[in-house]
């Protein structure tokens, strides 16, 4: 039993990789811009997506047909691209929407997710496809006593955690963290103080999508890649943003892996309420503290 | 810009500024100047303008016309993120502006350097030494006084010698305000160019070389410190509420 239950953890664990990376991303952003970003699964879906074209598709296209950018390329070049994105996204759409209601944000990246899920459903079907260029060096498993794992899985994980970690260290111990933690608080005064604000917020929100974008190339080799992968997941996101409390970059991460955890534990003892624990809890959370586990009480 | 010039000429002149939030216009057309090295006080009732003038200078507000001349430079059209470089200027808000998820350090380290010449972070733990005693601590956690010293200090330390303060001795207890007036009359010897807006006339007239009286937008008499004595019977007119 107790196997079982760990065997369980461990596969959610790897879920709450995903949840702890997006909801990561939506933190930092909702913090400095105060815009829920809905477009993050499809931003997530597009690093999957671009993952699979650079190793199977862009080859053919420029009619070299050996030629793959392996997974190691694409782990740095695909979040550079959602991110390079999400600016031009920020700069030319987005910017336009801050003096308003955030409700106007929000329907607008509802909107981006559409066209972005649209497009690829266009070119590449709504079914998924498996992502064929999973490093050799991560193939098989290992034996880690209560089970065998998969290479590659337990690679997502401690990779996930040392990026999450990064994040952490950077927003909440080095003086570009103090400029943004500031600028989340009182952005008038950040620039009267000389800080180029905008030019922050558009390198932030860059970054914010970086994070989906890498969050996609590191699960394109787990799931298959499909243009609704996002919007599956996207709803589970917020429900783990909102339990963590909205903006903190701690309460994002701890409760991503955390409702991984919990989810996959669930489904030891009964497996159809693995899909709904997530939201029971945070109908719980809502109740008992409203900002969430790790928000500010206002 | 040479130095004989520059003592000619005002540091800051201001002339004809209005300014918007919004729809709704907020400065009338403000005119005044100060000395390099002057310290300036901007009198008045609550709601009469006088934080607008400093926002409207740091490029605070939505919208501003008129003139800002700082060492005969135009900042009318200056982006707010450039003023305080270009200017080496330092603006103390009246709320104070202290970051609450920033301890002491972060905050005090927080405005880049705008200029030579700024105080050692052990320079500032000199003036304010109640500050390094809690440098560990984070920004809400902190009395009033301490609040109002470290927004400050901050700005002393990036080098700006023209420094726009607005009420800071609000809302503090006497001993403090006494610390304050002496840290205020310290950095008129070390040179600073200083623009006050103040609702505690005792606090100010001993600091200041001139006084600005503004209602409604608009600046309605200029008082120098000789004539403060002579002229107290209108101040007073003025400043009732």
């Amino acid at each position: 039993m107790l196997k079982l239950i760990l065997a369980q953890g461990m596969l959610g664990l790897n879920n709450g990789v995903f949840y702890a990376m997006l909801s990561l991303g939506l933190a930092v952003i909702f913090g400095l811009l105060n815009v829920v970003n809905f477009a993050h699964g499809a931003l997530y879906m597009s690093g999957a997506f671009l993952a699979l074209i650079l190793y199977s598709y862009l080859g053919v296209w420029i009619g070299l047909d050996d030629f793959h950018v392996n997974f190691w390329f694409a782990l740095i070049l695909v979040p550079s691209m959602v991110g390079g994105l999400g600016m031009i996204i920020e700069r030319t759409l987005l910017k336009w929407l801050y003096r308003f209601d955030p409700i106007y944000s929000l329907l607008l990246t509802f909107g981006i997710t559409l066209i972005l899920q649209g497009l690829f459903i266009n070119f590449f079907s709504a079914s998924g496809t498996p992502y064929p260029g999973q490093p050799e060096s991560l193939k098989g498993v290992v034996n880690l006593g209560f089970m065998v794992f998969p290479k590659y899985r337990l690679f997502a994980i401690v990779f996930s955690i040392a990026v999450c970690l990064a994040v952490w260290f950077v927003i909440e111990r080095t003086r570009i963290g103090a400029l943004l933690r500031a600028g989340t608080e009182n952005p008038d005064l950040v620039k009267a103080f000389g800080i180029n604000v905008p030019l922050m917020v558009t390198l932030t929100f860059g970054f914010g999508t970086a994070l989906a974008g890498l969050a996609g190339v590191l699960a394109a080799p787990i799931y298959s890649v499909s243009p609704l992968m996002g919007a599956d997941l996207i709803i589970i996101i917020f429900a783990v943003v909102v339990i963590g409390g909205m903006g903190s970059i701690m309460g994002s991460v701890v409760s991503g892996f955390a409702l991984g955890l919990i989810e996959g534990v669930t489904k030891v003892f009964y497996a159809p309420a693995a899909n709904t624990v997530i939201f029971f809890l945070m109908v719980v959370v809502l109740l008992v503290r409203p900002a969430g586990l790790f928000g500010r009480q206002t | 810009m040479n130095i004989a010039s520059s003592q000619q000429a005002p540091l800051l002149k201001i002339s004809d500024l209005n300014a918007w939030y919004g729809e709704s216009h907020v400065l009338h057309g403000i005119d005044l100047e100060l000395g390099e090295g002057q310290l300036i006080t901007l009198l008045g009732r609550n709601g009469a303008g006088r934080t607008t003038t400093l926002r409207a200078i740091m490029g605070m507000v939505d919208r501003r016309t008129g003139s800002i001349l700082i060492h005969g430079d135009e900042f009318i059209d200056k982006p707010a993120h450039r003023i305080a470089h270009l200017g080496r200027i330092g603006y103390c808000p009246e709320e104070r502006g202290i970051f609450a998820t920033l301890n002491v350090e972060e905050n005090l380290m927080l405005p880049p350097t705008v200029g030579e010449g700024g105080m050692s972070v052990a320079e500032i733990y000199d003036m304010f030494p109640n500050l390094k005693e809690v440098r560990k601590r984070m920004g809400t956690r902190l009395s009033g006084g301490e609040q109002q010293m470290l927004a400050i200090a901050r700005i002393l330390r990036t080098g700006a010698r023209l420094l726009l303060l607005d009420e800071i001795t609000e809302g503090l207890a006497p001993v403090i305000v006494k610390a304050l007036s002496e840290a205020i009359l310290d950095l008129k010897q070390r040179g600073y160019t200083i623009m006050l807006v103040e609702q505690n006339f005792r606090f100010a007239a001993p600091l200041a070389d001139r006084h600005y009286v503004i209602e409604n937008g608009k600046v309605i008499d200029r008082i120098e410190a000789g004539e403060v004595e002579a002229k107290m019977d209108r101040l007073n007119h003025y400043l009732s509420v």
